[in-house]
């Protein structure tokens, strides 16, 4: 077995060892439902599909993909354990890749038990199942966006507090940056092309298209280049400051 | 064998470790010994591969620490400072976690987790988390850990710290076990620990190497070696003791009254005190030469006090 697959399943069970994993199943299932039904107006709109329920989910991940991905490293180095893994002769990359699947998987089964709802649109009318689908994957792929970011900045600290704060900060960044509100400081002194590139990072506007169970392959590659983007950094961190 | 060369640590302007160089060959136990803040874990953490060093190179058995890291660290079993485990885990999921990582699948993986667990005693606490055990069974778990890949570099930073006097023992009789044709290098500050079980000291103070001998020669350093030690209910002629050939000065215990002789260097007094006392007819309850006293040498040696 390969080493990535020993961390994988060692740090997801490890979600389980403790409440953490049942305390964000619930909590991500709760606020779901809430943004679907009450601030998505999932009835009202009278619509078979499932962009209520996907459309809050940059904000939900917000909060939730940090909490997720704040123990990853900044618990190792807390507790001292970063000093046994890192002399057990495993190689950075796949620790990176490991524990960062074991927390998009465990994003993927929270997001897999929001099903009751595909059940509830499909009761009610006949929504293109293909389009829900593409919305679920294009949701998977914006938490592993999160986790990526977010785990990098676990990587930095030894306290997990600073870790989900800092990584909450680092992901709003990337969540608002098509937002006239980053946008603005830069209209009136930098260049176009720095414009367009700030907001082509933006999550919001990728999130979209696929929200609406639209996918553009350019949108997975961004979601995908930035995944791997953060994993490199998390590598690079960890070869850089391995001690406190 | 490891080949340490000019090994230098510092954290921004504190310099921890100070062009440390020593070779280790297979067979010897190693006592790094020294106060606290000496250098010593920074020097394990630096073998291991867990710090880079500022300056110099590891080497074990012929693989760079900092170029073939992963090649090294298969050889190495590590204990580091507080016996780090994860401690929301239970001890066998621990176990089995770390010798799947050592490669060991199916049934070998069964049989070598058995193997640690049957050696350290850890029978009555498997199905525990790490997290509720005593700070002894911990110290157990980490040491099982380390050296459940049998490997030929043993780095154990304090394995016996926290230990009761028979669990140190155990422990002890387990590194003299793993001893033979491996490299143990053990670090600790409990000194009966490196007359017991070390073939070879590196004392080492405010990160620099100051002695790399063997404890008996570390034993020679002390003012009481060759001392003699008299104990007697009758008030003995102090004067006489002292006018002997080779007793530098004569030192009275408070607590029991025994006298002891402090030879000059080189001198042996237990003749010619065994002498004085035949031909005085003193009636003696205890007679003892020491060997020399290693916490004495190491305040000496790491403080600088004079003898």
């Amino acid at each position: 077995m390969k080493h990535w697959r020993i961390i994988l399943e060692r740090e997801f069970s490890g979600y389980f060892a403790t409440p953490l994993a049942y305390v964000f199943l619930l909590t991500f299932l709760v606020l779901s439902g809430l943004f679907t039904f009450y601030l998505g107006g999932f009835y009202e709109s009278e619509q078979a599909n499932l962009q209520p329920f996907f459309t809050f989910h940059p904000w939900l991940y917000l909060f939730l993909m940090p909490a997720l991905a704040m123990r990853l490293w900044s618990e190792e180095r807390k507790s001292g354990t970063i000093e046994l893994l890192m002399t057990l002769a495993i190689r950075r990359r796949e620790m990176v890749l490991g524990k960062f699947l074991a927390a998009w998987l465990f994003a993927g089964l929270a997001l897999g038990l929001t099903f009751p709802l595909v059940f509830t649109v499909n009761f009610l009318g006949d929504p293109d199942n293909g389009a829900i689908l593409t919305g679920y994957l294009g949701s998977w792929l914006l938490a592993g966006a999160y986790l990526a970011a977010s785990s990098f900045v676990s990587a930095l600290s030894k306290n997990t507090v600073l870790a989900f704060i800092g990584a909450l900060g680092l992901c709003f960044i990337f969540v608002v940056s098509g937002h006239a509100l980053v946008l603005d400081a830069f209209t009136n002194w930098a260049p176009q092309w720095w414009l367009d590139m700030v907001s082509s990072m933006s999550f919001l506007t990728r999130f979209q298209a696929i929200s609406r169970g639209v996918i553009d392959v350019r949108d997975v590659l961004f979601f995908l280049s930035f995944i791997l983007a953060w994993l490199v950094a998390s590598v690079i961190v960890l070869e850089l400051k391995k001690a406190d | 064998m490891i080949e340490v060369s000019k090994l230098s640590k510092h954290f921004s302007e504190h310099l921890a470790v100070n062009n440390l160089s020593f070779t280790v060959q297979p067979g010897e136990v190693i006592g790094f010994l020294g106060p606290n803040g000496a250098g010593k874990s920074t020097t394990m953490k630096m073998l291991t591969g867990f710090l880079a060093p500022s300056a110099g190179s590891v080497k074990i058995h012929g693989f760079d620490i900092a170029k073939q890291r992963i090649r090294a660290q298969r050889v190495l079993g590590y204990l580091p400072e507080g016996a780090p485990c994860y401690g929301e885990m239970t001890v066998l999921d621990f176990l089995l976690f770390i010798g799947k990582v050592r490669g060991y699948r199916g049934k070998e993986l069964q049989e070598r987790v058995k193997r640690v667990i049957d050696l350290l005693e850890l029978g009555r606490v498997i199905g525990q988390s790490i997290d509720t055990l005593s700070k002894g069974f911990n110290r157990r778990v980490g040491l099982a850990q380390a050296v459940m890949h049998e490997p030929k570099v043993l780095i154990l930073d304090e394995p016996t710290d926290g230990l009761d006097p028979n669990q140190k023992h155990q422990v002890r009789q387990l590194i003299k076990a793993l001893a033979k044709d491996r490299i143990v290098i053990i670090s600790t500050h409990i000194l009966e620990e490196v007359s017991a079980l070390c073939t070879r000291v590196l004392l080492i103070a405010h990160g620099e190497l100051i002695v790399d001998e063997t404890p008996h020669q570390l034993l020679q350093r002390s003012k009481y070696h060759q001392a003699v030690t008299l104990y007697s209910e009758n008030a003995l002629d102090q004067a006489a003791l002292k006018a002997l050939p080779g007793v530098q000065s004569l030192e009275e215990n408070s607590r029991d009254g025994s006298l002891t002789l402090i030879p000059e260097p080189g001198a042996v007094l237990f003749p010619v005190v065994n002498a004085l006392i035949q031909q005085r007819g003193w009636q003696v309850q205890e007679i003892a030469v020491e060997s020399g006293r290693l916490d004495e040498v190491f305040r000496r040696l790491t403080r600088g006090e004079s003898a």
